[in-house]
């Protein structure tokens, strides 16, 4: 049976070890593009305006707030029809098919800023004001303070939150699957399906994201270890 | 934008609710049952008993709700053994699968969320439960619980959102609730945007009244906290 997951042309050892590729690279573009968002949504909600604010508020409430599956399905269909509209009006012919990596790093990046907003507005929060007071005091400029003073010391705040959104972020992009999008599950569920083998294929991608979580676990750790380097422990 | 369209959809999409809301009922009673076992097992100082369910929570953790839920509903049937039990009639539904599918995996995080709860009770607490006399399973009773529940409610809030969400997931194992009526409608219709603001709607509005209970059973439970009017 497990000759069924050999690495070349009589297995699907290769196939599954592409798709396990394609899923870090989903899960890292849409993480990252996450922490854009994430870092605009919660600079935002802390501006004290109204408008930016109540969008950010808008963005986290609905996007949390609505199935994941529903927010794919929303981007990977909603942006053929918008792509194909585009391309009626630049005078293009013929069917145009949105690149479906693309689609999903926007629609998980999506899902990722909305909890990376209120983790990251937290650990802003959490920076001791008089940090920024005793910057500004020794002549900081505003940029001075974000980059020197702000980032750094929120960075050891938000770690742990950004851990568990990583996590998510990692186990969402098993979503995409339904756009064909050949990541592990993709990959397994075609597996499944031309060697009537499911069980053994989707044990397999079970592993396979049980390694990947594990080892961003590790990191993870390592990466608290080192934002906190500076703080004295009882 | 078309609005007629909306307007006929919402009763389809409506159609889908109570299946969403068997799933999640049926799956969170389930779960808790589980989640209770697990986390006394977890919290026990057995390791032939603690480690089983650490195992347990770190591999429903540690892997997307997708691959449970495809597991059991395509991969359990392989098993002639299983073909023939008297579980068969269950496991060959989509709806006994995605019930368990879900049921398992909110286990995972529901034990830790109760273990939390446990953990979270001041040891002062039991200490002075003891000097009073109370009994092992009075202390639990009396002291413990009520205090690890009222810990425990706001993360369990967020767990049963999480679940009304992860619901959708069962219209990928051919399942007609309101993820997979919003998907049928979307491919019949190609209006993508409409249907998915009904459907989104639906959700957000299953999602605020959960959260409002929350709040109002909170508020019940911490009477201590609220200030004298």
């Amino acid at each position: 049976m497990f000759e069924l997951l050999a690495y070349g042309d009589t297995g699907w050892g290769d196939e599954l070890l592409a798709g396990t590729a394609m899923t870090v690279a989903v899960s890292l573009g849409a993480f990252l593009l996450g922490q854009v968002f994430g870092l605009l949504g919660a600079t935002a909600k802390l501006s004290g305006r109204r408008i930016p604010a109540a969008i950010a508020d808008v963005y986290t409430t609905l996007v949390r707030g609505i199935p994941e599956l529903l927010v794919i399905y929303l981007l990977f269909f909603g942006s053929g029809n918008l792509l194909r509209w585009f391309a009626g009006l630049m005078g293009l012919d013929g069917y145009f098919e949105p690149n479906a990596f693309t689609v999903g790093v926007i629609a998980v990046g999506l899902i990722s800023g909305s909890y990376s907003t209120e983790v990251i507005r937290g650990a802003i929060q959490a920076v001791p004001h008089g940090q920024l007071e005793a910057a500004r005091a020794l002549g900081m400029r505003p940029r001075q303070v974000t980059f020197r003073i702000l980032l750094p010391q929120m960075l050891r705040f938000a770690l742990p939150g950004l851990g568990n959104v990583w996590q998510l972020t990692l186990k969402d992009t098993s979503l995409i699957s339904v756009t064909a999008l050949a990541e592990i599950m993709r990959t397994a569920h075609l597996a499944a399906g031309s060697t009537r083998n499911p069980f053994l294929f989707y044990s397999t991608a079970a592993v396979l994201y049980l390694l990947l979580t594990s080892l961003s676990t590790y990191a993870f750790a390592r990466a608290e270890r080192h934002a906190g380097r500076g703080v004295r422990r009882a | 934008m078309d609005l007629t369209l909306m307007w006929e959809s919402l009763p389809r999409l409506l159609g889908g609710a109570p299946l969403t809301l068997q799933l999640v009922g049926l799956s969170l009673l389930l779960g808790l049952c589980i989640a209770v076992g697990l986390a006394v097992m977890r919290l026990s100082r057995n390791p032939l008993l603690s480690g089983p369910a650490a195992a347990y929570v770190f591999v429903f953790r540690g892997t997307p709700l997708l691959v449970q839920i495809f597991l059991i509903y395509y991969g359990l049937g392989q098993f002639p053994a299983l073909r023939e039990s008297f579980a068969w009639p269950f496991l060959r539904e989509a709806y006994w699968c995605a019930v368990l599918a879900l049921a398992l995996n909110t286990a995972a995080y529901t034990s830790e969320i109760i273990r939390g709860g446990v953990q979270s009770v001041p040891f002062g607490q039991i200490e002075a439960a003891r000097a009073l006399g109370m009994g092992r399973m009075q202390i639990y009773r009396r002291i413990v619980a009520p205090i690890a529940l009222r810990q425990a409610l706001p993360a369990y809030g967020n767990e049963i959102i999480l679940m009304v969400k992860a619901s959708s997931l069962a219209s990928t194992i051919t399942l007609l609730e309101i993820t997979g009526i919003a998907r049928r409608l979307i491919s019949q219709t190609f209006a993508v945007f409409e249907i998915f603001i009904i459907a989104g709607a639906i959700y957000l509005l299953m999602n605020f009244v959960v959260s409002r209970v929350i709040s109002l059973v909170e508020w019940r439970l911490t009477p201590h906290l609220r200030r004298a009017t």
